[in-house]
């Protein structure tokens, strides 16, 4: 039921109060907060640092906008509207087709433009952001999700998230929605967190409830053949938030576009432990060796280094012999 | 980043509230317990004599804070007389003064006196050898004899006032003691008799304490000088050393009472004793309000009960801060547990534990039902006060028809605090689910149940209230949690699988 905090300081785990004082609170500027969330922000600005994210359809900012919709959603047979200053998921509507005036959601169920409309001015009104307060709508293209991944997931895009310390990718996992989770790729609703090995995209071991997953619980898949492609790409545009946002210690939650590959999604200044449990490994000795590095330096370099020294087996093999060599050398 | 500042701050405010607790506790004999009980005395001294028609000038010696003894409260009824307190080179005096009056007169002054062993006599110094005794024939030959004799048989000035004393001793009277006796009162005759001998001296007057005694008249006592020592001998038996329960009235070689105007004065006293929490006690201290000294028991009554609460808000904040540091729970609103506990204060616990569960679950039935109509946020939380506060009048008024007085505190509950409580609990049963309500709702709870058992705690409030130095001590302690980068509590719990392969 319990464990030590001298076991857990040898896996190098760290905790909420550490992470807050030691990480948060020295890297992260309060003031660059609202770069990323707001989405809508974090969009333009990753625009301009040219880190590819969901092309933005239109944003509607007022209620008399709302009129506009239809002008706007022509010729786009998928996409998602959102609210710029959501948490958690919250009043994100995902259009996967439309005919004429009837919207198709991933789930089926088909509804109108006067729904649509409704939902938007839901957003503005501040409905889903946080406090309450006013927002905007961004409505975003569909992303073409990769389908050499649609078998480790259930319902939902999987979406991948890396923890970005002083421009160093440190850390990163997969969360993969599934029934249990409702679709939502949040590890404490259920969904299957896969870490992921940073030198070379390929899974290091799968939880779901905090205990060790070979397999996607609904589509049965074994997790030891993901390999995320394009894994630098990834790695590139991950590390290349730190230049955008200013923000030391961040988390970044990327997608896998069909067309076009890697995309941010969205920022986190407050990224959460559960990747280490997704990894089966604590993040303070990477944070301690990233420290002890001079500032400076490109992306390039800065990813070249993770994977220099990040490199981990999968734990997801199926107990092999170990090679002879160790035991005669 | 130097740490050092920041240890400075908070070993300054450790120390500085220690230091003031520890004087408070050893200065003001505030105690650190609140049960233990102080021994109170309660002393009257009644002052009689017949006015001779015209003014009346009455001075009397009054008791000051000495070893063994400190003054709490003084009072006085002595109607139509003008009343002074003074205090010079000869003591705390009461001067009472009148125009005009006749007959049989009574002053009455009592005084309360805590029984303080630690307190300390304040300096007393030695008064000036009196050189100008003159002593007539044949008493002088006399004097000179008792003087050698009992300067042969001793060593320093208290075995010589020893010796002295013994030889007025009935056995050993001789016939030199016995012809000074018909000319001198014992006690002032050993002053002079060591002023001449060249010892400092002074006739001081005590009453000694004995529990319902009435009409007790003070006892004189010789207090002798050495260096800067004193002793007090018993002129009676030559016992050195004070009683414990003898009271220094006047010590400053006096007269207890001066009369002008009236015949007949005499001064009688009566006293008792009685137990008294030592809190009480602390707080009819005669409090000198120095910077020092500072201390809530200046204020009226009414602001002190109002501060008794205000000074348990740190605690049950620390409750709450080791709470999420040191464990890790989840509450629902930082410092919401801590107005739930301040509100258990006022219901008792059992009684506030129903309320609230009752309150809160039935305005979520009805926050359910406000959410189906869409509305903005700040009228569907006023929506929910409102509701709230229909609930607890109804449950006021039902509990009442039914016999449940307990019912009535209902009302203590801050129904804003409470609104949104509802409000943020609703938001999480759509969000989360009801699991996460009841994990924040449990936290809450727990929490301002823990809070209610250290602020309803006899011995935290007695500290609290008592030792304002505390609340740096309190202040410090919270610098320092909020410095813990550790473990939480329930952190071995959550990452306990990551340990196991």
């Amino acid at each position: 039921m319990w464990t030590t905090p001298d076991k857990l300081r040898a896996k190098g785990i760290i905790g909420m109060n550490r992470r807050n004082i030691r990480y948060i609170g020295r890297y992260n500027d309060r003031r660059l907060y609202p770069l990323v969330d707001d989405k809508l922000k974090t969009k333009l600005l990753a625009q301009e640092y040219g880190i590819t994210t969901p092309a933005l359809i239109g944003t509607v900012t007022t209620q008399f906008g709302v009129k506009h919709l239809r002008g706007m959603l022509e010729g786009h047979h998928g996409f998602v509207i959102k609210p710029a200053k959501g948490s958690g998921g919250k009043g994100i509507l995902v259009i996967e087709q439309s005919a004429g005036d009837v919207y198709i959601k991933p789930s089926g169920a088909q509804i109108r433009l006067e729904d649509i409309e409704r939902h938007v001015s839901n957003i503005l009104s501040g409905l889903y952001s946080l406090g309450g307060s006013p927002d905007v709508a961004v409505v975003e293209a569909l992303i073409n999700f990769d389908e050499r991944l649609s078998e480790y997931t259930y319902e939902g895009v999987p979406d991948i998230r890396v923890i970005v310390f002083k421009g160093y990718p440190v850390m990163a996992m997969m969360r993969l929605s599934t029934a249990d989770s409702d679709g939502k790729a949040n590890l404490h609703q259920g969904a299957v967190g896969v870490g992921l090995d940073i030198t070379s995209g390929t899974a290091i071991r799968g939880v779901q409830f905090d205990r060790t997953r070979h397999d996607h619980p609904d589509t049965g898949h074994e997790l030891i053949s993901l390999r995320i492609p394009d894994w630098r790409t990834l790695l590139l545009l991950a590390a290349g938030c730190y230049e955008m946002t200013g923000l030391g210690y961040l988390g970044t939650d990327m997608v896998l576009d069909r067309d076009r590959g890697p995309m941010l999604l969205e920022l986190n200044a407050r990224p959460g432990l559960a990747i280490q449990m997704a990894n089966g490994e604590g993040l303070r000795p990477r944070l301690d060796l990233i420290e002890r590095q001079p500032e400076g330096g490109s992306p390039e370099q800065r990813v070249a280094f993770a994977q220099q020294h990040f490199a981990r087996q999968s734990e997801l093999r199926e107990a092999e012999p170990e090679p002879s060599a160790v035991a005669v050398g | 980043m130097s740490r050092l500042p920041f240890y400075l701050i908070v070993g300054l405010l450790l120390v500085v509230g220690i230091a003031i607790s520890v004087h408070r506790h050893v200065q003001l004999e505030v105690p650190w317990t609140p049960g233990e009980q102080r021994q109170v005395w309660e002393v009257e001294a009644l002052v009689n004599f017949n006015a001779q028609g015209g003014p009346v000038m009455v001075d009397m010696a009054l008791p000051t804070n000495q070893q063994g003894y400190r003054l709490l409260t003084e009072n006085t009824a002595s109607p139509g007389y003008g009343l002074a307190f003074l205090e010079d080179e000869r003591g705390r005096r009461a001067q009472w003064s009148i125009r005009d009056a006749a007959g049989s007169q009574q002053l009455y002054y009592t005084v309360q006196l805590l029984v303080a062993p630690g307190s300390r006599a304040p300096e007393v110094e030695s008064p000036p050898l009196r050189r100008d005794i003159v002593w007539e024939r044949p008493y002088d030959t006399a004097a000179a004899q008792v003087i050698e004799r009992a300067w042969g048989r001793s060593a320093d000035a208290f075995s010589f006032a020893r010796e002295l004393i013994r030889d007025f001793g009935d056995e050993r009277q001789g016939e030199n003691v016995r012809l000074l006796l018909t000319q001198f009162e014992r006690s002032p005759l050993l002053v002079r008799l060591l002023n001449q001998a060249g010892v400092p001296a002074r006739e001081v007057s005590g009453l000694v304490l004995e529990d319902g005694r009435r009409r007790q008249s003070l006892t004189s006592w010789v207090q002798v000088f050495a260096e800067d020592e004193w002793a007090l001998f018993n002129p009676a038996t030559g016992a050195r050393g004070r009683p414990d329960n003898l009271l220094l009235w006047e010590s400053a070689g006096q007269a207890v009472l001066e009369v002008q105007g009236a015949t007949n004065s005499r001064v009688s006293f009566s006293m008792l004793t009685h137990n008294q929490p030592a809190a009480a006690a602390v707080r009819n201290q005669l409090a000198d309000d120095t910077l020092l000294n500072f201390s809530i028991h200046s204020l009226p009554l009414e602001e002190q009960a109002l501060f008794q609460t205000i000074l348990l808000i740190p605690i049950g904040a620390l409750v709450v801060v080791i709470l999420r540091v040191l464990v890790g729970i989840k509450t629902s609103g930082t410092f919401m547990p801590v107005l739930i506990a301040l509100a258990f204060i006022q219901t008792t616990l059992i009684t506030g534990l129903v309320g609230f569960l009752l309150v809160v679950a039935v305005g979520l039935v009805i926050r359910s039902y406000l959410s189906h109509l869409n509305l903005l946020l700040v009228a569907r939380v006023t929506a929910v006060i409102i509701t709230v506060i229909a609930i607890i009048s109804l449950f006021s008024v039902l509990s009442y028809r039914f016999g449940l007085n307990a019912g009535l505190t209902i009302t203590f509950f801050p129904m804003i605090i409470l609104s949104w409580t509802i409000e943020r609990m609703s938001i999480l049963w759509e969000e989360e689910g009801p699991k996460e309500v009841l994990i924040q709702g449990g936290g809450s709870l727990l929490t301002a149940v823990l809070a209610y058992l250290a602020m309803n705690n006899p011995w935290i409030r007695h500290i609290t209230f008592n030792f304002l130095g505390v609340q740096l001590i309190l202040m410090a302690l919270i610098l320092l949690l909020g410095n813990y980068t550790g473990y939480r509590l329930l952190e071995l719990r959550r990452f306990k699988p990551v340990t196991e392969d």
